[in-house]
């Protein structure tokens, strides 16, 4: 499989050789679009079918283990063409054009966000030079989304997921930024690719141990999982925003939360983890493997910790985390000026 | 920078096209029949009283203040962060002095008690 890897980004570094440069322009975003269409659904479907069996054997049971025979692989392939086989429910009530518009907006910011996600040191869709911000710019509209999908619905379910989740994803981002601003100081760009060349002797995680906790913190919270899942809580709110949605509208709301998941991951990779950095592996391989040690944090959080009260999750934000992140901005401020 | 926006813009449309693609898929081999309850929304599997478009609680205007004060705060800390390096001590003291300020707003909200979630 590495070798394969390593086939392709050689293919990917001596395309602009083999073709002229408009056709080839147009080529390499063509390319990277689709394998990148192609990562995050054949990412979703193994997260997915990843995180029932992590968190079944977390509950002392096998999980799926027949559609496929081995593990019960296909498991996920099955409930995606079951999801596309159903009937797609538009209920009477709905305020239409939002309601329709909503997981349209969620799952194209999730995508958009993936144009500067590097995967190697070559594989990378556009690496722009304020990289993070963009993450950050084009990620938090996606609340919007999810907000349209939660009040378009007319349900009083949705509608007080969609409050919760416009509360904590706007409160969580807040130590989430500033949780990074270590990180950007010392490696003195937002590029993606440049803070990862950055961390090629020493990660991050050592030089801001509190920043990263903070950032795993705010991050998961960000994204929903639990112990912050309260915005769709199943046992008081069915199942939050996306109550009314069935079908292929709902499959996409699903896809975007797994591929949003894997953002974070990715993101704490590169950020903290020196991204594509490390011996004997190709880049590729050793992103995924640290990005997917998150996913698994993710999901061994699900099957550890009970849900948070509202007040609890906003209080921590505001009272823990936000004089934590300061600290230690303070913190690395003064140790930078000084040494 | 143009290439950037070009790129971020045929993500968008790339996603959106698949998005509509596969609806469009989806729609030749899934069946269709609005009809009766089916298209009532979920309310424990009662009939729906009134309309669920309410007022929102005041405390979410607060968290919403707080956020945007913060959230801009954080785009003047960007740049410095960026910069620190080849200024040193002098952006040190003088960006202290900014998020001191700050901080005391933070103390005076938590006092007058915005940050309580529970009423």
């Amino acid at each position: 499989m590495s070798v394969s890897v390593e086939f392709l980004e050689l293919l990917w570094i001596l395309l602009p050789e083999l073709l002229p440069s408009p056709l080839y322009a147009l080529a390499r975003l063509g390319v990277a679009f689709v394998a990148v269409m192609a990562f995050i659904v054949v990412m979703v479907l193994f997260a997915v079918w990843f995180e029932r069996k992590v968190i079944g054997h977390i509950q002392v049971r096998i999980g799926p283990l027949h559609t496929g025979r081995w593990h019960g692989w296909a498991q996920t392939i099955a409930d995606a063409i079951k999801l596309f086989l159903k009937e797609d429910i538009i209920p009477k009530g709905v305020d239409r054009p939002v309601y329709v518009l909503a997981p349209l907006v969620v799952f194209v910011t999730t995508v958009v966000v993936y144009v500067v996600i590097p995967f190697s040191r070559n594989l990378v869709a556009r690496d722009i030079n304020m990289g993070i911000l963009f993450v950050f710019a084009v990620s938090s509209i996606a609340t919007l989304g999810i907000f349209m999908g939660g009040w378009g619905s007319n349900n009083k379910y949705s509608l007080l997921g969609a409050m919760r989740v416009a509360a904590q994803i706007v409160s969580y981002e807040v130590p989430l930024l500033l949780s990074v601003l270590g990180v950007f100081m010392l490696a003195q760009t937002l590029s993606l690719n440049g803070i990862v060349e950055a961390q090629k002797g020493l990660w991050y995680v050592f030089l801001q141990p509190v920043g990263f906790v903070i950032y795993v913190i705010a991050g998961i919270a960000e994204v929903n999982r639990l112990p912050f899942d309260i915005p769709e809580a199943e046992s008081e709110l069915v199942a939050g925003f996306h109550t009314e949605y069935s079908g292929l509208r709902f499959a996409f709301f699903f896809l975007a939360e797994y591929a949003n998941m894997f953002v974070m991951s990715a993101l704490a990779t590169v950020l903290f983890l020196g991204g594509w950095h490390g011996p004997f592996l190709p880049g590729f391989v050793w992103f995924i493997l640290k990005a997917f040690f998150f996913m698994f944090l993710m999901v061994w959080l699900r099957g550890t910790y009970p849900r948070l009260r509202v007040d609890q999750m906003m209080s921590f934000c505001w009272k823990v985390l936000l004089p934590l992140a300061f600290l230690n901005l303070l913190v690395t401020g003064l140790v930078m000026s000084f040494i | 920078m143009l290439l950037d926006l070009v790129y971020a813009t045929a993500f968008a449309l790339g996603g959106l096209a698949f998005l509509l693609f596969a609806l469009f898929l989806g729609s030749l081999v899934r069946p269709h029949d609005p009809s009766g309850r089916k298209l009532t929304t979920y309310e424990c599997g009662e009939v729906p009283v009134g309309q669920s478009w309410s007022q929102f609680n005041i405390r979410f205007y607060v968290f919403a203040l707080c956020f945007v004060i913060f959230d801009i705060e954080t785009i003047f800390l960007v740049p410095w962060a960026v910069v620190f390096k080849n200024i040193g001590l002098v952006a040190f003291v003088e960006m202290a002095v900014f998020i001191g300020v700050l901080l005391i707003g933070l103390a005076y909200a938590w006092r007058k008690g915005a940050l309580r979630w529970a009423l």
